[in-house]
């Protein structure tokens, strides 16, 4: 045992301790470290999120669940830093990961081209290749003509697509998705749900997706994590070992879907007791 | 195969589909089952196909108004208004409702309009004034844009000169020809001058009140894409303001004319040439009838003029873009 290695172990092992491992740390896609996060002036603060510890592994779809006030949004703000946690860490090594909304969050002065695009420029991708790049992520959302059309021009499931090429333009290893279905009729979101595995599968990008739809969160995820309200705080977690392609339908969907919802229910009916 | 394919002709055994998106899809084979590869590319195909068909059934059709209903729907409207109007000068001259030096006939405006043509006057008249009018916007909207963006974004200088600034907005702009005349003299400056007090809170109101309404959820999707401070101003706050912007530029038109016409109107100087605003009081002072009636009707048709050939192009260009003109729905 040579010395160089002894302290490189202690190094990491207190690294370890204090909940900051370095980015060369390989074994987490997003690593949340016991987070907690209130709102409101010290004292008086109303706490959303409690104490939440969660990694996603890279390329895992991860499903987090819960009712209203679970702080699920919060959650995706805090590790999208576009806010901090009151304590705790989030690391995500892969750099800023990329975050889909319930609305699409298109720009309606660009058309679907020139959003991708948009976001291609500010990632730091040279002129020349912006175009190309961009038909090409249209491609894989299968909107392949749809460079030149304007946002209002497109439907609401082909818009939400052109937001997922979007995300996906930041090339980041995670893709944060906040309800991003929720608006869509049925049938668009079932189609969207397929078309999301399949890019899933073909990126190998690492998903963390927040849902209350229990159903949706059994159809797509590998990992459904289920958080308690007011405040949220991870009460269990699911592993689906259904293969996919699954459909909303399949009964080992509607199976697990029960047996998560009795849970879910549970959870809310606690609130109603005090 | 697309396209070529005809019942009963090709051998009922290898049909394939074809799919509205032109895709061929092969047939399932029988005798194949548990091949690991196939359910996952015929679901893929079958989402596909389905895909094809919802972006088909959800499409949003924008219909393209012909030029002949623009004719109808546009331009009639506002040409069979102008007539009734004339029609009814017209009537009401006939029926002497009122002595002929307060209510002119039509034909003695047109005749005076003639005169100035003929004599050569009608265009410098009109130059004079449509050309200070642009000018001292365009001063106007190089002075209100990096205002109206330092009160949008600064909290500071937004509670200190915010409310002065929409309060200045309801200000007549003759008032500040007095002041102007005693402050820069008889001369070009002076007109400028009260053009920038009208045209300057206009414009600058408009910036503020289209950065208001950009929807904090545009800024937010700038931020994760890694927009932030002057490159989100570029990319993001300032195209997402533009229409109130737009709205807020022909506003600042509409201040600056008539912030010109009170100055014409008002100050008198062989120094400054005769626009339309020294027209119609020169005219007023001759007791022309038919000339004061011909310079208001000037006035207002540069007024108009300008509005539909500057400034509705933009906002619409700008609208329909963004899907938001009614036609475009």
């Amino acid at each position: 045992m040579s010395p160089a290695l002894t302290t490189d172990k202690a190094d990491r092992a207190e690294a370890a301790a204090a909940g900051a491992a370095g980015p060369s740390d390989s074994s987490g896609a997003v690593r949340i470290n016991h987070v907690h996060k209130a709102f409101g002036r010290p004292g008086a603060a109303q706490p959303v999120l409690d104490d939440i510890s969660l990694d996603v592994r890279p390329g895992e779809f991860v499903c987090i669940l819960g009712a209203s006030g679970c702080g699920k949004s919060t959650l995706l703000n805090l590790i999208a830093d576009l806010d901090r946690p009151t304590a705790g860490t989030i690391e995500v090594p892969g750099g800023r990961p990329a975050l889909m909304f319930q609305e699409h969050a298109l720009f309606p002065w660009l058309t679907a081209g020139k959003n991708i695009e948009l976001a291609l420029r500010l990632r730091g991708v040279p002129r020349a290749d912006r175009r190309p790049e961009a038909e090409r992520l249209l491609e894989l959302v299968r909107l392949g003509g749809a460079y030149g059309k304007r946002v209002h021009e497109l439907s609401g499931g082909m818009r939400q697509r052109v937001a997922l090429a979007r995300a996906l333009a930041q090339d980041s290893s995670v893709l944060l998705m906040d309800e991003p279905f929720a608006a869509l009729d049925a049938i668009t979101r079932d189609v969207l749900h397929g078309e999301l595995t399949r890019i899933w599968s073909e990126t190998g990008v690492s998903v963390l997706f927040v849902t209350h739809n229990v159903r949706e969160a059994v159809r797509l995820a590998e990992r459904v994590v289920l958080l308690s309200s007011r405040p949220g705080r991870v009460v269990r977690e699911w592993a689906v070992d259904i293969p996919q392609p699954r459909r909303i339908e399949d009964a080992a969907v509607a199976d697990l879907s029960i047996e998560i919802t009795e849970e879910l229910r549970g959870e809310i009916r606690r609130h109603g007791r005090h | 195969m697309a396209g070529t394919e005809t019942t009963g002709e090709s051998p009922k055994t290898t049909t394939a589909v074809t799919k509205p998106d032109g895709t061929t899809e092969e047939p399932e084979k029988p005798g194949k089952p548990g091949n690991p590869g196939q359910p996952g590319k015929q679901a893929g195909q079958d989402l596909a196909g389905l895909e094809a068909g919802l972006d088909a059934l959800d499409a949003v059709q924008i219909r393209r108004t012909s030029p002949a209903e623009v004719l109808v729907q546009k331009v009639l409207p506002p040409v069979v208004a102008v007539a009734l109007i004339l029609v009814l000068w017209k009537v009401l001259v006939w029926a002497k409702v009122t002595d002929d030096y307060k209510l002119p006939d039509p034909k003695l405006v047109w005749d005076a309009l003639e005169q100035l043509w003929l004599r050569g006057e009608l265009f410098d008249i009109v130059w004079t004034s449509v050309s200070r009018g642009l000018f001292g916007f365009l001063i106007a909207l190089a002075i209100a844009t990096p205002l109206g963006l330092i009160v949008a974004r600064v909290k500071i200088v937004r509670a200190g000169i915010g409310p002065i600034l929409s309060g200045l907005q309801s200000l007549p702009s003759v008032a500040w020809v007095a002041p102007a005349v005693i402050w820069l003299g008889l001369n070009e400056k002076m007109m400028y001058a009260v053009i920038l007090l009208g045209a300057v809170p206009s414009i600058a109101n408009g910036l503020v009140a289209g950065i208001d309404q950009v929807p904090p959820l545009f800024l937010r999707a700038g931020r994760t894409l890694g927009a932030r401070g002057l490159v989100s101003a570029r990319h993001i706050l300032l195209p997402a303001a533009l229409p109130g912007y737009v709205a807020g530029l022909k506003q600042g038109w509409a201040f600056s004319w008539r912030s010109l016409m009170a100055a014409e109107i008002i100050a008198k100087s062989p120094e400054l040439g005769v626009g339309l605003g020294q027209y119609l009081e020169n005219q007023r002072n001759n007791s022309d009838m038919p000339g004061v009636l011909l310079g208001i009707i000037m006035i207002l048709f540069v007024g108009i003029a300008i509005e539909l050939l500057v400034f509705a192009p933009i906002e619409r260009r700008v609208l329909r873009s963004r899907g938001l003109l009614a036609s475009a729905r």
